[in-house]
């Protein structure tokens, strides 16, 4: 069996596919709406030199990937322990040796790579602009605005992944979930602009 | 030398793997095994299960193996099949 096998065998026993989408959409908003948050912050204060502000929003990428990491880990670990010790008293055997045992031990781990790895990827695919300008790359617009415009696309291909799920009209999720990610830009600008 | 040709089986599993992929992976244990699998009952966490394999040879160990990799529980050996061969050499 492939690895990649492996894993859809052990998710589906565990019937875990559905808590591996959830965990990588909300933290993969997460992810985003943190990231658009502190930019928009540094966009209405007073300049803030390019590196300041990427090790600011780096230094909150790998918090949240670590806090998505050790909390999905510790949750779904005791949910997976609690899933397996009702199976075992139901089969009134041991399933530790069993796909099952196997799985409870796997699938918190793999759980706790999609949550942690959600935000930090979106992150860093926010803070690409900045990069780019502190690599003294030109870019047309603004560095600050080219990190929002992508978060925002972001935001959209989440809500449009959400729509494809729920088998509804992608656009209108995706416009949905950046309505959302807009509000929260507005918020900052009305408190922090 | 005798060879086991047939055997049902009753199984205690819990609902996941399904019917489908259990009776894939007992099937996977041979090369030529036709299983038949009959849902008896079901339970709330489990489900128990009659399970024909026929085949040429069949290795009952692996069998078994599998049940039990799988999350089931062997209860008992409700039919078997043997033959006697005779001994080439």
């Amino acid at each position: 069996m492939s690895l990649l096998q492996q894993v859809r065998f052990l998710l589906n026993i565990t019937r875990t596919h559905d808590i591996v989408r959830r965990y990588l959409v909300v933290n993969g908003f997460d992810g985003a709406l943190t990231m658009l948050g502190i930019i928009i912050g540094f966009a209405v204060s007073s300049s803030a030199d390019i590196s300041v502000i990427i090790n600011a929003c780096l230094g909150a990428a790998i918090a949240l990937g670590v806090s998505g990491v050790s909390s999905a880990y510790v949750s779904e670990s005791a949910e997976r322990r609690r899933a397996l010790g009702k199976l075992e008293e139901a089969m009134i055997s041991d399933l530790q040796d069993s796909a099952h045992g196997e799985a409870a031990r796997l699938t918190p781990m793999l759980i706790a790579l999609v949550n942690g790895s959600a935000p930090l990827i979106i992150s860093l695919l926010i803070l690409t602009p900045l990069w780019l300008a502190d690599a003294g790359i030109p870019l047309p617009l603004s560095p600050l605005y080219a990190a929002i415009i992508i978060a925002l696309l972001l935001v959209f291909l989440l809500g449009v992944f959400l729509g494809h799920i729920a088998g509804r009209s992608w656009l209108r999720s995706g416009i949905q979930t950046m309505l959302i990610a807009v509000a929260t830009a507005a918020l900052i600008y009305l408190f922090a602009g | 030398m005798t060879v086991v040709r047939r055997v049902v089986l009753d199984v205690l599993k819990p609902h996941q793997p399904n019917a489908l992929e259990f009776a894939r992976a007992i099937a996977r244990t041979g090369a030529d095994y036709c299983v038949r699998l009959t849902v008896l009952e079901v339970d709330e966490n489990t489900e128990t299960l009659q399970i024909e394999i026929e085949g040429k040879l069949i290795d009952f160990e692996a069998i078994q193996s599998s049940i039990s990799d799988m999350g089931g529980s062997l209860h008992s050996i409700d039919e078997v099949e043997v033959c006697s061969e005779p001994d080439i050499g």
